[in-house]
C-alpha cells in the first residue's frame, strides 16, 4: 500500500489513468442484458408480421407500448455494437492513425444510424 | 534506465509471444472467434435494420421496395445468415454473462455450454423460419 504511487483518492475511485474504469466492459454488459428480452421480443415480432402489408406494422408501432421498446431496442443495440466493434478494431488495428480513423468512424456510424433508426420509430409511432 | 532498456529494445528485437496461426483450433476457441465474427456481422446487420425502419416510416413504395429485396433469393440468404447470428450472438452471449458471474469456466461445463449455444442456434433458427413461412404463406 504504501509503495503504491497511486494517491488513496484514486485508489478509492479505481478509474485508473484512463479515468473510464470499468465502464466500457460494464456497459457491453448492461445492454447485453438488456438486449436478451428486448431482441427476442423484436425477432418474435417481425416474425409474426412476416409479409403483413404497412398497415399492420404501422398499427403494430402506434401502440406506446411497443414503440417505446422499439427506441430502448434501437440506442442498445447500437450501444452494444459500438463497444464491440470498439474492441475489435482496438485488438486488431496497430497503426495508430488507421485506429484513430477507424474508431471515430465507428462511432459517428453508430451515432448516425441509431439516431436515423430512432428518428423511424418515432415517425412511424405518430404516423407522420 | 529507461532510456537504456529503450535503446536495447531498438537493436535486440523483443521475444514476441507465438501468433495465433501456431496454435491448432480448439473447439472451444472456434466458438469464440465465431462470438466475434457473428458480432461484427450483426453490427453491418443494424444498417439493414435502419434501412428497414426508414423505409417503414418513408411509405408504401419505399416499404414495398426493400421488402421486395428482403424476399428475393439473395435477401433470404442475407436474413437467414443474419438469424444464424443473432441465435448464435444471443446464446454465446449468455454463456458469456454466465462466465462474468464465475460460473461454468471450467472446461468440461464450457464444452458442453458451447453445444448447447450450437444446438439453441440450430434450433431456433429452424424454429423462427417455420415460424415466419407458415404466416408468410398463410397471407
Amino acid at each position: 500500500m504504501s509503495k503504491s504511487l497511486r494517491s488513496p483518492l484514486g485508489r478509492a475511485r479505481g478509474l485508473g489513468s484512463a479515468k473510464d474504469g470499468t465502464h466500457h466492459w460494464w456497459a457491453q454488459r448492461v445492454t447485453a442484458i438488456a438486449l436478451i428480452p428486448l431482441s427476442l421480443w423484436f425477432v418474435a415480432s417481425i416474425v409474426r408480421l412476416a409479409g403483413a402489408p404497412l398497415i399492420d406494422l404501422q398499427a403494430w408501432a402506434a401502440s406506446p407500448v411497443v414503440a417505446v421498446l422499439l427506441l430502448i431496442l434501437v440506442v442498445a443495440t447500437f450501444q452494444h455494437a459500438r463497444l464491440g466493434m470498439q474492441v475489435v478494431v482496438e485488438d486488431y488495428v496497430h497503426h495508430e492513425g488507421v485506429k484513430v480513423a477507424a474508431l471515430l468512424a465507428i462511432n459517428g456510424a453508430s451515432l448516425l444510424f441509431g439516431a436515423i433508426s430512432a428518428f423511424a420509430v418515432l415517425k412511424l409511432a405518430f404516423g407522420g | 534506465m529507461a532510456a537504456e532498456s529503450k535503446s536495447s529494445a531498438k537493436s535486440h528485437p523483443r521475444p514476441l509471444s507465438p501468433h495465433l496461426q501456431v496454435y491448432r483450433p480448439q473447439y472451444t476457441s472456434v466458438l469464440s472467434i465465431t462470438h466475434r465474427a457473428t458480432g461484427v456481422a450483426l453490427a453491418v446487420g443494424t444498417l439493414m435494420l435502419a434501412c428497414w425502419l426508414v423505409a417503414a416510416a418513408t411509405g408504401e413504395r419505399a416499404f414495398a421496395g426493400v421488402n421486395a429485396f428482403l424476399g428475393s433469393g439473395f435477401g433470404r440468404v442475407i436474413l437467414f445468415g443474419w438469424t444464424v447470428a443473432f441465435f448464435y450472438h444471443l446464446g454465446n452471449g449468455i454463456r458469456h454473462l454466465f462466465w462474468d458471474a464465475g460460473y461454468g469456466f471450467d472446461l468440461p461445463t464450457a464444452e458442453k455450454s458451447g453445444w448447447l449455444v450450437i444446438a439453441f442456434t440450430i434450433a431456433a433458427t429452424i424454429l423462427s423460419w417455420a415460424l415466419g413461412l407458415a404466416v408468410l404463406g398463410g397471407r
